[in-house]
């Protein structure tokens, strides 16, 4: 099978500006992400990985190089892009259900088909019991989830995570990452995960690649050698090798 | 329930009962010691009046059919003050949100309209308005508005880039993101500057009755006051304590009633 990109960054950079000075946050960044791949994306605190997101989604703009999403340039694949941001930001107003549904509704996308294939989504991993619940009463994991559902729910060619595991506690940490692993895989989607976690990077990705600090350049990158889920992943004899290869490139 | 949990019960309402006892005693020992100083002679009542005279003057307000219509002044100037002050600060808010650049602005101008006290518009108002009703009105509407602009604005604003950015992530035009997201994340907020604005209100519909009116609390007080009849005073002051504290209490009950709806988080 043909290998068609669905993200493709050439050359680019972006620098800020500030009254006081003017920050270059990413120095000439190439990377490519194929249909129903996984990318990890890891780097030092404070390099430009979100920001490569916020690239990805349209809602800035480079400095200068090229970046395509699904052939177009990003503020036209909007609409076709799932993000997935640190904190669920559910509405505390909203039930499970009508949080799940907020992104149908205001891209005016809200069917009753859609609609189905939305609540069958809760009643697939595990949410279902939860529609008719507020998200006070679900816990943060379940919370990520339906989070998750809702950026699913509008059938997104590209999936963006940004750390979505960061606010959750370990235990529910490791849970979610291979629930949300098996769900992204299962689909099919193509997705770039953002996290400083290496063993979190190693557990999802297809393909980890590393940033360097600001400003932000790809160092390197490492395939993954094996696949399956979280726990077989860790299990593996070549794990620590590679956790230990990324780390370096990480340090240094 | 085990014994600990029952005797931690009883505990709170013991707690419970004791504040409201307390509260009781506390309303009945300063009505005694009022009717006391005077009676004993500690002081002259026809400087602070007592208990039983206001008693007796509100008595005779309503025997002469006047009790009413005051009350009713002030009361329905009070809620057109309110309530188009605070539509008025809400509908502003929401413009000023939409445009971040003509906050900026009018910051200023609104900082300085917030520290101005507007009483010192008061001469203004009855020139333009002229010297009636209107012009209570209008200072009522005055007082509530600007802190409701500012305090709706900052709830606003507070909701965050955080949700600003999820929503845009989600393909949501401005208006959505306000309408959907924005709003009723404020709602707790719009109802605490409901609760300011109301007693602001109040302190705008006093100040006008003092300036131009005819009829009303406010006039009642100042009249009392000029002609030295302090029981007729104190006894505006009793139904004014007591009006106030009802609307404040209604608004709080409508706050508590919306906000059980939109705060489910804590």
């Amino acid at each position: 099978m043909e290998q068609e990109p669905v993200v493709n960054i050439s050359g680019v950079s972006l620098t800020y500006h500030e009254p006081s000075r003017e920050t270059m946050a990413i120095d000439g960044l190439d990377l490519t992400v194929n249909r129903g791949e996984f990318l990890s994306i890891v780097g030092p605190s404070g390099c430009g990985k979100t920001t490569v997101l916020s690239l990805l989604s349209g809602l800035i703009a480079p400095s200068a190089g090229e970046i395509r999403v699904l052939g177009l340039p990003p503020e036209k694949a909007r609409r076709r892009i799932g993000y997935m941001l640190q904190r669920d930001g559910l509405f505390d107003w909203r039930t499970i259900e009508k949080n799940v549904l907020l992104g149908l509704e205001v891209r005016r996308e809200l069917t009753p088909k859609s609609r189905k294939k939305a609540l069958d989504l809760l009643d697939k991993y595990g949410l279902g019991d939860f529609k008719k619940h507020y998200p006070s009463e679900l816990s943060g994991g379940m919370r990520q989830k339906a989070a998750l559902i809702r950026t699913l729910a509008f059938e997104p060619e590209l999936l963006l995570l940004d750390e979505p595991f960061s606010a959750l506690d370990y235990q529910t940490r490791l849970i979610l990452e291979d629930e949300v692993r098996g769900i992204i895989k299962q689909g099919g989607y193509t997705a770039i995960l953002v996290t400083h976690d290496i063993s979190e990077a190693i557990c999802m990705g297809d393909r980890v690649a590393v940033f360097s600090a600001r400003p932000t350049r790809l160092k390197k990158e490492f395939p993954v050698p094996f696949s399956g889920s979280a726990p077989e992943r860790r299990r593996q004899e070549s794990f620590p090798a590679l956790f230990d290869g990324i780390w370096k490139e990480l340090k240094t | 329930m085990s014994n600990e949990h029952s005797e931690y019960l009883k505990k709170l309402r013991r707690k419970a009962r004791l504040t409201t006892a307390l509260r009781l005693a506390l309303f009945a020992l300063t009505i005694l010691l009022w009717e006391a100083a005077g009676r004993l002679g500690l002081s002259d009542p026809f400087i602070i009046s007592s208990p039983a005279r206001v008693a007796k003057t509100v008595a005779s307000l309503y025997a002469r059919h006047e009790l009413f219509p005051h009350v009713l002044t002030t009361f329905a100037e009070t809620v057109m003050g309110f309530v188009s002050g605070t539509a008025i600060g809400v509908a502003f808010a929401v413009l000023l949100w939409f445009f971040p650049f003509l906050d900026r602005v009018l910051d200023p101008y609104l900082v300085v309209l917030n520290a101005l006290p507007k009483i010192a518009l008061g001469p203004i108002l009855i020139v333009w308005v002229g010297a009636g009703p209107s012009a209570i009105i209008v200072m009522a509407l005055l007082v509530s508005t600007v802190v409701t602009v500012m305090s709706v604005l900052s709830g606003f604003k507070e909701s965050g880039a955080e949700l600003d950015r999820l929503m845009r992530s989600l393909g949501a035009t401005r208006a959505q993101t306000f309408l959907k997201a924005v709003l009723p994340a404020s709602v707790p907020t719009i109802m605490s500057a409901l609760k300011i604005s109301v007693g602001m209100s109040w302190v705008g519909v006093i100040v006008g009755e003092y300036l131009v009116s005819k009829r009303g609390l406010g006039y009642l007080i100042v009249y009392g006051g000029q002609v030295f009849k302090l029981d007729l005073v104190m006894a505006s002051i009793a139904i004014l304590c007591l009006l106030a504290a009802l609307m404040y209490y209604a608004v709080a009950a409508f706050e508590k009633r919306v906000s059980r709806r939109f705060g489910r988080a804590e």
